[in-house]
């Protein structure tokens, strides 16, 4: 099986709203090795001129990953998870994700190629505040191996 | 802590130098944070069985401590604005040993509004990511 090729410039819903837990950053915080205070204290939060806790840049991903799961299981796709490999992957902020944030993500597939036996999907995930506004860019590229 | 400013940037220095030390532990760690339950990076015959040497670390993971120093020199994690990385290599976590990552953050480009920092991550003498790059905002 490979990767639909009329995937390109396919979007997909918003995805439900994620809320930003205060213990969830930490949690990814200490996962990644972040030690800045910013990532912790919500009094070296505010200091710093933020509203709470600031997430780590590759927070995103949390988000960006209810986004790709839309992709991965449309049944026209046809991409086989167990051959995924990632790629690439690139976040450009607006500005950080703050605890407390309400984060939706719109995925578009900006790129279907094939090399060989490989497939190439690359995709956009916008993630949106909850008035709407830009937070974050997400940009992925999956290489999904082909049969051996 | 106040932030490095632009002022007293040179292209090419080193802004920021790192070693760590990945154990299997924190792997799981990671999987628990994110919510990336592959099996691969934690079970060494489910690696085995898809053709890997064994346990790798999540590529995802290895590119969020990779900021870390950068972020660590800037002293607010909301000074970085954008963050690539290509994953080119795996980092393949011994149950024991665990594994040694470095991470060395050099300053790649300046701008007006801040600088690129152009990250070396290597792992067993050999690097594992391909254009990992920090675009970080700084004052004058």
């Amino acid at each position: 099986m490979s990767v639909n090729p009329d995937l390109q410039g396919r979007s997909y819903p918003p995805t439900p709203p994620y809320l930003v837990g205060r213990e969830k950053v930490r949690e990814f915080a200490r996962a990644v090795f972040a030690t800045s205070p910013i990532n912790h204290d919500p009094e070296a939060a505010r200091a710093a001129g933020y509203t709470d806790v600031v997430a780590p840049p590759t927070f995103a991903v949390v988000v960006q990953e209810q986004a790709l799961a839309q992709l991965l299981a449309d049944p026209e796709a046809g991409i086989d998870f167990s051959r995924v490999v990632h790629g690439d992957q690139r976040f450009a902020f607006s500005r950080p994700i703050v605890a407390g944030d309400e984060l939706t993500a719109v995925l578009t597939v900006t790129s279907v190629k094939t090399l060989g036996g490989h497939s190439m999907v690359s995709a956009d995930t916008l993630v949106a505040g909850a008035d709407g506004e830009h937070v974050v860019t997400a940009t992925s590229s999956l290489v999904v191996r082909g049969d051996e | 802590m106040s932030a490095p400013t632009l002022s007293t940037l040179t292209v090419g220095d080193v802004v920021a130098e790192a070693e760590f030390a990945l154990s299997r532990d924190a792997l799981v760690r990671y999987a628990g944070a994110s919510g990336d339950f592959n099996p691969i990076h934690y079970r060494d015959d489910v690696a085995t069985s898809v053709g890997l040497p064994g346990v790798l670390a999540h590529g995802m993971l290895t590119m969020g401590f990779a900021v870390q120093p950068v972020v660590d020199w800037l002293g607010d994690p909301g000074r970085v604005v954008d963050y690539q990385v290509r994953f080119t290599r795996p980092v393949l976590v011994d149950p024991e040993e665990g594994a040694v990552v470095t991470v060395i953050g050099k300053v790649g480009r300046i701008d007006d509004e801040g600088a690129r920092i152009d990250l070396t991550v290597s792992f067993d003498g050999q690097t594992v990511l391909g254009k990992a790059q920090a675009v970080v905002r700084l004052d004058a």
